[in-house]
């Protein structure tokens, strides 16, 4: 059976680890910095009692002034499941480090992120448009995105 | 070394074994893959952003063309995110209706890979009629239970759209009692084919290991020897109340993918006898407005589908449609170690893989 962790006690537990990382937590819910986020994620994939081999999915948010981007990771050897989530802030050209190095399963979900949403995964060796076409304009998730005119 | 000049070919997108519009651009040296590469999006309908603009209720009808084999199993996922969002209790008859009608369909799914998988194999068509004569009961039972085969969009946040007529009772028990015989058959003839066996066995293997790293669920993850199933590991809905077992293969390779169907066609049949015998009369839909508006806030619902972990990533702002609305597709995530399983391989094997890793295109692209 799989127990979901607390942002308060998710946060205590990186807080170890990369002290400058933790933006704050409510109820199941983590923030932290975006540019820690593949010093998190190296250090919950590898962390005795944690060892989060699983990225169950990656999503991104458009809130107008920033973009969320929600992790959701479960650890199969010790039965846990956790969200943490990073602020972006900027429209141009909003990025985050990629996680591609540690987990695998994050290549297509951080191209469809950047097709879509627009946001730049940093280090990701083959970012490019994955459900649109190599030439479309825009990013069509972003909650301002309209058709061009036909 | 290479032992001839390496060579480009598209495979797709209307290649048959693709099983939709999916290409893969390939490299070969002679026979032998040495490099290739994923291509998607043919199908993509912007399901994400069309749900942006529906009603709660309205998406529902999205999710059924997600999936297309498991529309239910689509369903499902999405009402028990919604049901996160705002805590809504769906009454007991609504429950078992629901997970009734997510076994049928878990069952309909496998049917059609073992078939497409062996159409893949070049048993052409008559395996696959086999596989259909079945299915064909089940879109039935779907047919009494809402008046859809395909698309059914039976669901709803707090239950179910409708109670199950008097007669389908009856059909269902004689499914029952019917199935277990077909699933013996199809042992009998695929399993102990040995030309099945020869084709299939040790080929195109994937580590438990490799395949958590890429994000691989479902039955794909359970081939190679570990046990994981979100309604044993993560039990939603009523689950937890049934006993049934997880098959597990040996090694990851083609056959263990393809005959880990079969075995879980025979769990999900355990557990549609188990609530045969446990339901009970009684209101199968929650007091939920049509105009559902759920606090604000954000949930993750997800489900085991026939391809593996399908979730639902939604945000709402209060309103009357999701803010977001994230579909996390098992398909998409299952091809993520595609190049790992492929390359060293033959082109033949390639169609193979293909088929047993089962993929649907509705889901890849969204």
């Amino acid at each position: 059976m799989l127990t979901y962790l607390t942002g308060e006690s998710l946060a205590q537990r990186i807080e170890v680890a990369c002290p400058d990382a933790v933006k704050g937590w409510k109820r199941s819910d983590l923030w932290i910095a975006p540019e820690s986020v593949l010093d998190v994620s190296k250090y919950l994939s590898t962390a005795p009692g944690m060892k989060f081999d699983l990225l169950n999915s990656i999503s991104a948010v458009d809130y107008i002034d920033h973009f969320e981007i929600v992790y959701h990771l479960t650890s199969t050897s010790e039965n846990l499941s956790i969200v943490f989530k990073a602020k972006v802030y900027g429209r141009d050209n909003p990025a985050l480090p990629s996680v591609i190095s540690i987990w695998q399963g994050a290549d297509f979900q951080e191209r469809e992120i950047w097709d879509l949403m627009g946001v730049t995964f940093q280090g990701h060796p083959n970012l490019k448009r994955i459900m649109l076409w190599d030439g479309y304009e825009g990013h069509p998730l972003r909650r301002d995105y309209l058709e061009p005119p036909r | 070394m290479s032992l001839s000049e390496p060579i480009t070919v598209n495979v797709g997108p209307q290649h048959p074994s693709t099983h939709g519009v999916f290409r893969l651009r390939v490299t070969f040296d002679g026979e032998l893959i040495v490099d290739l590469e994923p291509v998607f999006g043919y199908l993509h309908r912007g399901s994400e952003k069309l749900a942006e603009e529906r009603t709660y209720t309205q998406v529902i009808t999205l999710t059924d063309r997600l999936d297309y084999v498991s529309s239910m199993i689509n369903n499902q996922a999405y009402v028990l995110a919604c049901e996160k969002l705002s805590e809504v209790q769906v009454p007991e008859r609504g429950s078992y209706l629901r997970t009734i009608a997510a076994e049928l369909q878990r069952i309909a799914s496998h049917l059609v890979a073992t078939g497409f998988l062996l159409n893949d194999l070049g048993a052409l068509a008559t395996p696959l009629m086999y596989c259909f004569r079945e299915r064909e009961k089940i879109l039935d039972l779907f047919e009494m239970l809402c008046g859809a085969r395909i698309t059914v969009s039976y669901m709803r946040v707090g239950g179910v759209f409708q109670d199950a007529p008097e007669d389908f009772w009856p059909a269902f028990k004689t499914f029952l009692e019917e199935m277990p015989y077909y699933i013996d058959e199809y042992e009998q003839f695929l399993v102990g084919n040995e030309i099945l066996l020869m084709r299939l066995k040790g080929g195109n293997t994937v580590s438990k290991e490799q395949a958590l790293n890429a994000s691989i669920t479902g039955p794909v993850l359970r081939s190679t020897g570990f046990s994981w199933d979100l309604r044993k590991v993560d039990p939603y809905e009523i689950y937890d109340r049934f006993d049934f077992d997880i098959p597990v293969g040996e090694q990851g390779d083609n056959f263990d993918r393809f005959y880990i169907r079969l075995q879980e066609m025979r769990e999900s049949l355990r557990i549609l006898n188990q609530c045969f015998k446990q339901i009970a009369p009684g209101p199968v839909r929650a007091n939920v407005p049509y105009l559902y508006r759920p606090p604000a806030g954000d949930a993750y619902g997800r489900v085991e589908s026939p391809k593996g972990e399908l979730g639902f990533y939604l945000v709402s702002d209060g309103g009357i449609a999701p803010y977001r609305c994230k579909i996390r597709s098992p398909s998409l995530l299952n091809l993520s170690a595609i190049k790992e399983m492929l390359v060293g391989w033959k082109l033949a094997d390639m169609i193979v893989t293909l088929g047993s890793i089962d993929i649907n295109m509705g889901e890849v692209d969204r």
